[in-house]
């Protein structure tokens, strides 16, 4: 369904006046670098990583909100590359997003219902009596019923949880067959967390949806994901089947990423390999592969030479030249 | 012997249009060397608790009653003096942001220098820096980045500086508020493992404010879980996790999922914590619980000793 080929996007650092007097080189942050991967239809795709991974990037680039500096992104078959203003716009309304922060994205002037039918109104979808009716059976959906309850209200007046049902209802009225969610339950209260899922869920079902789910939290992308890619500083590293990933873990960081989970579970005793120092700084990257100056494996040849994303169990790929068995 | 011991307390927020008991009437008692985690959904007064500890709560918050005892002083009625004498050095604080809990245009040091000369004034700024090294070295960090601003430090360094402040002047209570929530996985299980050390090594008593169940799992002895400023149950951890009792806890448990299990089914609350302006009647959880019976509507109950934990709820009241 939508396939990504060496998708690049490097982001120009801002400079003083004085610092491009000095310096004819230019930085750049290497925010998304050379990563292939597709998502099949039905699939809930999990792209995880800590902050500064690129994985945000990554959703932004994939419904084309950003331009990649290189690659290719296909939707179905048509490359969204090509796809330029009354098309493109057209066609967005088959993939949407669902942004982290509910609080944020959503109007606070704007009445939660209009918020909704407004998508409608910018696709010119349906005459406005149409658009109404869909809002509305949308609201219920999400669980906002009965609907004259929520339609007219603001959204201070919604709790967190049901101003992300507002979001949701939104990218869900479009009837799209992709939805990027990019953390949409970080913010949210963890006695709720479940129900979003939930409903994202029977969404997904009834919807025939596909998913593409960011999120840094393991233990839910392990429990909301059927495949997941791990990322780290632009790069996938481990790319796979859920259960291969994190059942049988082949790069050291996503080993290292698995043994730093806290376990709600006192009496559950694990070892630990929690790897020393944090993320590197994306405009530097270091050379060869990404991760060997935290790796406790590394090799002299980690440093040297780039490891490139193989398959080296069936559907299970690492970009590691020494993956752990 | 019994570090802290807080009695009946009520922190309430006067605002024009209500006033709000974000603590309401909270007992707890520690044994110096414990750790206890403070859980619950945001807005549920854990941090209003902690920061009444140490009388830092914000106006218009003020504590209408109840007894704050810490190590025999009556932390409510001292003088500001006193209390100013408790703080740092007493008792540490670590907030939850590193970034805007750092002065950006003092260099760590004197973060430092600050903090122990305001407590013991006859220590030279070389011999401060010098415990400040130190104090560096054991979290892990170059003691020469002293001479760094905090800009100059990734969040969970600047992390690890707060910790060494609250720790600078060997504090008997460290309060730690939601010390890893804006890091990293990894770095967030480093900082943790660092917090657990130092327990060990320096033999603190801690309260760790959460609501990460699995850091609760993996550094408390006790748990006070509180819902809508009260607390709802009160157990040592292992007990808390083998059986949790009161019904928001086992909701809360159920909604978090553990990577270790295979096809784990979740389960969430329905509806939202209750507006502490206008409270339910009866027990503050009936409208989520999924137990509600007719006396919970009508009468609230009592935090009261069941087996291993002391719980509040009419479920468990033989009566």
């Amino acid at each position: 369904m939508l396939e990504v080929a060496n998708l690049t996007k490097h982001f120009p650092v801002e400079k003083s006046f004085l610092d491009r007097l000095m310096t004819s080189k230019k930085s750049v942050v290497h925010a998304v670098d050379n990563i292939s991967f597709s998502v099949n239809r039905g699939d809930i795709l999990g792209l995880v990583g800590e902050s500064g991974s690129g994985k945000s990037t990554t959703a932004r680039l994939c419904l084309k909100l950003i331009q990649p500096t290189s690659g290719n992104i296909l939707f179905e078959g048509i490359d969204l590359g090509k796809l330029r203003g009354e098309k493109l716009r057209t066609f967005r309304r088959n993939m949407q997003l669902i942004f982290q922060d509910p609080t944020a994205s959503l109007n606070p002037r704007i009445r939660v219902g209009d918020a909704v039918k407004d998508a409608l109104t910018f696709q010119g979808i349906g005459t406005l009596n149409e658009q109404f009716e869909r809002t509305q059976a949308m609201l219920e959906r999400v669980g906002l019923k009965p609907w004259n309850n929520f339609y007219d209200r603001f959204p201070h007046q919604l709790s967190g949880g049901q101003r992300q049902r507002v979001v949701i209802a939104r990218a869900m009225v479009l009837n799209p067959r992709l939805v990027v969610a990019d953390e949409p339950i970080a913010m949210v209260d963890v006695s709720v967390r479940a129900q979003i899922l939930s409903l994202m869920l029977e969404l997904k079902k009834e919807f025939d949806l596909t998913y593409l789910f960011i999120t840094h939290d393991l233990a839910m992308a392990n429990y909301f994901c059927n495949s997941i890619a791990i990322m780290y500083l632009g790069k996938i590293v481990e790319m796979g089947p859920k259960e291969k990933v994190f059942g049988s873990p082949l790069h050291p960081y996503t080993l290292a990423l698995l043994s730093s989970i806290p376990i709600p579970d006192p009496t559950a005793t694990m070892q630990r390999m929690i790897p020393k120092g944090e993320i590197p700084s994306p405009i530097n990257p270091p050379r060869g592969c990404r991760f060997h100056p935290r790796c406790p494996y590394a090799q002299p040849e980690c440093s040297e030479q780039e490891p490139q994303l193989e398959e080296v169990r069936l559907n299970h790929r690492v970009a590691c030249f020494f993956p752990r068995r | 012997m019994t570090l802290l011991d807080i009695h009946s307390l009520v922190v309430e927020y006067r605002t024009l249009r209500a006033n709000v008991k974000a603590v309401d009437r909270v007992s707890l008692a520690m044994e110096k060397g414990q750790t206890l985690g403070l859980v619950g959904e945001s807005g549920c007064g854990k941090s209003t608790l902690g920061l009444s500890i140490v009388q830092l709560v914000p106006p218009p918050g003020r504590t209408v009653s109840g007894q704050i005892a810490f190590d025999g002083i009556d932390v409510i009625n001292c003088s500001d003096e006193e209390i100013r004498r408790l703080r740092g050095k007493r008792v540490g604080y670590i907030f939850q942001d590193p970034m805007t809990s750092l002065n950006p245009v003092k260099k760590i040091g004197e973060h430092f220098v600050e903090m122990i000369r305001t407590h013991e004034p006859e220590i030279s700024k070389e011999d401060a820096l010098k415990r400040a090294q130190e104090i560096m070295e054991q979290l892990g960090i170059l003691p020469e980045r002293i001479n760094d601003f905090p800009h100059q430090f990734s969040g969970g360094m600047r992390q690890r500086v707060m910790i060494g402040l609250a720790l600078a002047l060997g504090p008997d209570l460290v309060i730690a508020d939601e010390p890893t929530t804006s890091l990293d996985v990894i770095v967030e299980a480093q900082i943790i493992q660092l917090l657990k050390n130092l327990k060990q090594s320096l033999g603190l008593t801690l309260i760790l404010i959460t609501h990460n169940i699995g850091i609760v799992a993996e550094t408390t002895d006790q748990v006070a879980v509180m819902y809508a400023g009260r607390i709802a149950e009160l157990a040592h951890t292992r007990d808390l996790f083998k059986q949790p009792m009161h019904p928001y806890t086992q909701a809360l448990l159920n909604s978090v999922p553990n990577i270790t299990k295979k096809d784990q089914v979740l389960s969430w609350i329905p509806g939202a914590p209750p507006d502490l302006a206008s409270p339910p009647f009866g027990c503050l959880f009936h409208p989520r619980c999924p137990f509600v019976f007719d006396r919970c509507r009508k009468e609230e109950p009592m935090l009261t000793k069941h087996d291993h934990s002391e719980v509040a709820c009419h479920l468990y009241d033989k009566r």
